[in-house]
């Protein structure tokens, strides 16, 4: 408790601190919102919950971490993990979740579930329970007398998420393929009557999904740390931040995954850095406490 | 005969779509209240706005003199309110007896009354509404088996088991094969008569309503276009205008 | 179904008592097996006859543990002295003391984790589906964390129980016993409740909760009481567990979000779902299987875990009961219309 006190007493003596959390909060939260929006995309377009969402990131950025390994330059990492990880998650749609589309709910988010559990019990034999990371030899910024320090890494993967998700609206947008995915997230019915094949969009946008993890993953792993089992708390994070910010509405996916990435590093500086993954589930808890409030009073039920 | 529902100007809008705009009509206790209007008139939503699907953006709806527009379903519900659905709700994979004795009212009901049993005479009850809808033959069915008509028929009957003092009905001759459409009449209003039910009927078929109903009120594009007898709503030449498109 | 003959109860009660005596070497995969059949019928109650499929019905048990430990370990001493010394061998315990904190403990825990659990319902039952199995997950994995970072009850070292003061080899078998017997009640209790009223409430929230609803049924107070009693049962096999396993930490026993947490879902999905006997089943099924096999997966049992679930989900979801009824409607009292019946309309 003493400690919890002289935490929150740092914030106010040296307010400089809290732009540290802040900008260390945001420039991970760009990385949450980048998974959060994979999340959105497969949830509006065809229903389903994907909790392997973050396993998807982690195994992103396992791939690159082993190509890297190898010798490849970490950028090529990122582009060869979202290319891996398009395939897996072409070979998940086939085998899993073209199979629960039509289903309830919760179908989809048990197999889901089950899917999480398998993959990183699959990258734990694979590459053991260490926490791996990318070494760059770039420099870090430092601001404030020290007391600041931004790594250049952490910066070009802010960049790179920013790249990755204009790339993907632009592509959403523009190209013929991205309005059928939006005609079909909006009446899968319709979008078959007017002769758009539901089943190659289901396929092409979880494959995307799965992709666009993977790239955040292999960014993830250039300036942070991963580990097999850190994916359920990515997926926690993805279901907060959608949850916080609603299906189809971008700026509110940005915003909420910058709020969370803040609100994490500010939780996890005033109660210890064990309480990290407690405090991303906290936020779910109250945030859906809020939402089903705001719901009462329209009278309605979160569903 | 006193008022058992007030509405109040009651106004309802979703998004820019003036759903429902200054509404106010009383049902009177014991008799039928007739609702109709042309597809897209505001019936459903002024129902909803009722039994507290949705909030209401203005206005005052009573029941009893009590101001019901903030509660919710199940509150409402239990005071004696109950609606059908214009899409039949039943419990589909239970049987007809079943669905009609977990229809039983919950208004009165003590805690420890939640872990006893049925008694036979609140299965023998069940079974005599299911004859007096008939479908006492097809009691021990599953309900969802049953075809659309006889659902809405099944639904009725739960609705009765429930002992409501308001029936709210959306479209109960909607789906069902036009042979059985007296003898549903006939029931509505018995309902009414033998169980002393205050029945408030949405109905697109004109000829149901000027068969049952005492008061007949009309909507128009989410405004109430006239009220009367039977009669004089049909002779309304608004009316007929609002039903021929001349609007 | 002819499952309700007495003879067969009896039948059932004799292999239960003389199991651990026939097979003694499974002792305690015996117990384990009772722990499983408990969490599983528990889960049935929300996920199966109720339509709330929880995924974290796991922290009940690990806060049944916890509660355990903490009313064993407080009536004789200061809890927080007692984790700081990590617990066992430096503090004794009489045998007096020893029984009376395994009764009031693992009553406790019940107790505890069925109020907690109508604390915690209050506000998650608002939520339905996908929120409600997501929330409950993050519960779970929330209360994990946090109880190891709680230094009073021992951090992430986790606690120690006093050992039992006697014979080894009696200890597993008054373990099973305790576990049979709170399984056996469970059953009864179920088999009781199932025949109320309080079972067709909660099976019309699965069927149409906005039905039920509009019906004035009080859904809150039937989903609050269904895993109220759910968590108690719980609870008690948490408190249990506490005692058998004589040592246990936060992440990997009591708060096991993956391991128990999902083997319950598991084995009610074999069994089937909303029945009385699927879980019993799918739980000796699954607990079998992967006593037997689970050695042989040399590190992938994890792997082959997450197969299961999914082919279990996709594939056999409604699990062996699912099926039976589907082929054998009959025996579940559920009656089809004959195709060549004529269909008489209501009479006029």
């Amino acid at each position: 408790m003493d400690q919890i006190i002289g935490n929150l007493d740092l914030l106010f003596e040296f307010p400089i601190v809290n732009l540290k959390i802040i900008i260390d909060g945001v420039m991970i939260g760009a990385l949450f919102a980048l998974a959060a929006y994979g999340l959105a995309l497969v949830w509006g377009v065809m229903n389903v919950k994907n909790l392997a969402q973050g396993d998807f990131v982690i195994a992103g950025g396992y791939t690159a971490w082993w190509l890297v390994q190898q010798g490849i330059h970490p950028f090529l990492g990122i582009l060869a993990a979202f290319i891996v990880m398009w395939g897996i998650g072409w070979v998940t749609y086939r085998l899993v979740i073209s199979r629960v589309i039509q289903r309830d709910l919760f179908t989809s988010l048990l197999a889901t579930f089950g899917l999480a559990i398998m993959m990183a019990q699959i990258l734990n034999l694979l590459f053991g329970s260490d926490t791996q990371s990318i070494q760059l030899d770039y420099a870090t910024f430092h601001f404030a007398d020290g007391l600041i320090d931004v790594p250049a890494a952490k910066l070009m993967g802010v960049v790179m998420a920013m790249a990755l998700a204009g790339g993907v609206i632009l592509f959403m947008k523009r190209s013929r393929m991205g309005q059928a995915i939006r005609a079909t997230a909006q009446d899968p019915r319709a979008a078959r009557v007017m002769g758009i094949d539901t089943e190659k969009i289901y396929s092409f946008t979880f494959s995307l999904n799965a992709a666009i993890c993977g790239a955040a993953g292999a960014i993830i792993v250039m300036a942070w740390v991963i580990q097999p089992f850190y994916g359920i708390t990515y997926s926690i994070r993805a279901f907060v931040i959608v949850t916080a910010a609603g299906l189809g509405n971008l700026p509110g996916v940005i915003a909420a995954g910058l709020g969370i990435g803040a609100l994490e590093q500010y939780g996890s500086h005033i109660l210890g850095i064990g309480y990290q993954q407690a405090v991303a589930v906290l936020l779910l808890l109250l945030l859906l406490l809020a939402r089903m409030l705001q719901q009462r009073r329209q009278r309605q039920v979160l569903k | 005969m006193s008022a058992i529902i007030q509405v109040d100007r009651v106004s309802k809008s979703f998004g820019g779509v003036r759903a429902n705009i200054d509404i106010s009509l009383t049902v009177e206790e014991g008799g039928i209240t007739g609702l109709i209007g042309p597809n897209g008139s505001g019936k459903t939503t002024l129902f909803n706005s009722i039994v507290g699907y949705h909030p209401i953006d203005g206005g005052s709806i009573k029941f009893r003199d009590l101001e019901i527009s903030k509660m919710l379903v199940p509150e409402i519900a239990r005071l004696g309110l109950l609606r059908t659905f214009q899409q039949t709700r039943i419990y589909g994979k239970m049987d007809c007896v079943q669905n009609m004795l977990i229809s039983l009212p919950h208004r009165k009901a003590k805690f420890l009354e939640m872990f006893r049993r049925y008694s036979s005479e609140e299965h023998e009850r069940a079974e005599a509404l299911l004859d007096f809808v008939g479908l006492y033959e097809k009691r021990y069915l599953q309900s969802g088996d049953l075809s659309f008509g006889q659902q809405k028929l099944l639904e009725f009957a739960m609705a009765l088991m429930n002992q409501p003092s308001v029936l709210l009905l959306d479209e109960p001759t909607a789906g069902i094969n036009p042979t059985l459409i007296n003898g549903l009449i006939d029931r509505l209003k018995r309902a009414n008569s033998d169980f002393g039910i205050t029945l408030l009927v949405i109905e697109h078929n004109m000829r149901v309503i000027m068969n049952m109903a005492d008061h007949v009120y009309c909507l128009a594009h989410g405004e109430l276009l006239a009220s009367g007898s039977p009669d004089e709503v049909q002779n309304d030449q608004s009316v007929i205008d609002a039903y021929l498109g001349a609007h | 179904m002819n499952l309700s003959k007495p003879a067969l109860y009896i039948v059932l009660l004799v292999v239960i008592v003389a199991a651990p005596f026939l097979l003694p070497a499974y002792k305690t995969q015996l117990a384990t097996l009772w722990l499983m059949i408990i969490v599983a019928m528990t889960w049935d109650m929300t996920g199966g006859q109720m339509g709330y499929n929880s995924l974290g019905n796991i922290f009940f048990y690990g806060t049944g543990m916890y509660v355990a430990a903490v009313i064993t370990i407080g009536m004789v001493y200061d809890v927080g002295d007692y984790t700081n010394a990590a617990g066992g061998g430096i503090y004794a315990f009489t045998e007096t003391q020893y029984f009376t904190g395994l009764v009031l403990g693992c009553i406790g825990a019940g107790l505890f984790c069925a109020l907690s659990a109508i604390l915690i319902g209050w506000p998650t039952f608002g939520l339905r589906g996908p929120y409600f199995a997501i929330g409950t997950l993050g519960m779970a994995i929330a209360a994990g964390e946090l109880v190891s970072n709680w230094e009073w009850v021992g951090a992430g070292q986790g606690i120690s129980m006093p050992n039992y003061p006697g014979d080894f080899e009696t200890f597993k078998l008054l373990i099973y016993f305790i576990f049979a017997g709170v399984g056996v009640v469970l059953f009864i209790f179920l088999k009781w409740l199932y025949t109320t009223r309080f079972r067709s409430a909660i099976n019309a929230i699965r069927e149409d909760e906005d039905k039920a609803e509009a019906m004035g049924l009080r859904t809150l107070t039937y989903k609050l009481l269904t895993w109220s009693m759910a968590a108690f049962f719980v609870g008690i096999a948490g408190g249990i567990s506490a005692f058998q396993l004589i040592h246990f930490e936060p992440l990997e026993t009591a708060y096991q979000t993956i391991n128990l947490g999902i083997f319950m879902v598991v084995c009610v999905l074999l069994g089937g779902k909303g029945t009385l006997w699927g879980p019993i089943i799918g739980a000796v099924l699954f607990h079998v299987v992967k006593e037997v096999t689970w050695n042989y997966f040399l590190g992938w049992q994890w792997v082959a875990l997450g197969a299961i679930i999914i082919v279990t989900v996709v594939y056999f979801q409604d699990g062996l009961m699912g099926w039976l009824k589907h082929k054998r409607p009959e025996w579940f009292g559920i009656r089809v219309e004959k195709k060549d019946q004529i269909v008489t309309e209501p009479a006029e």
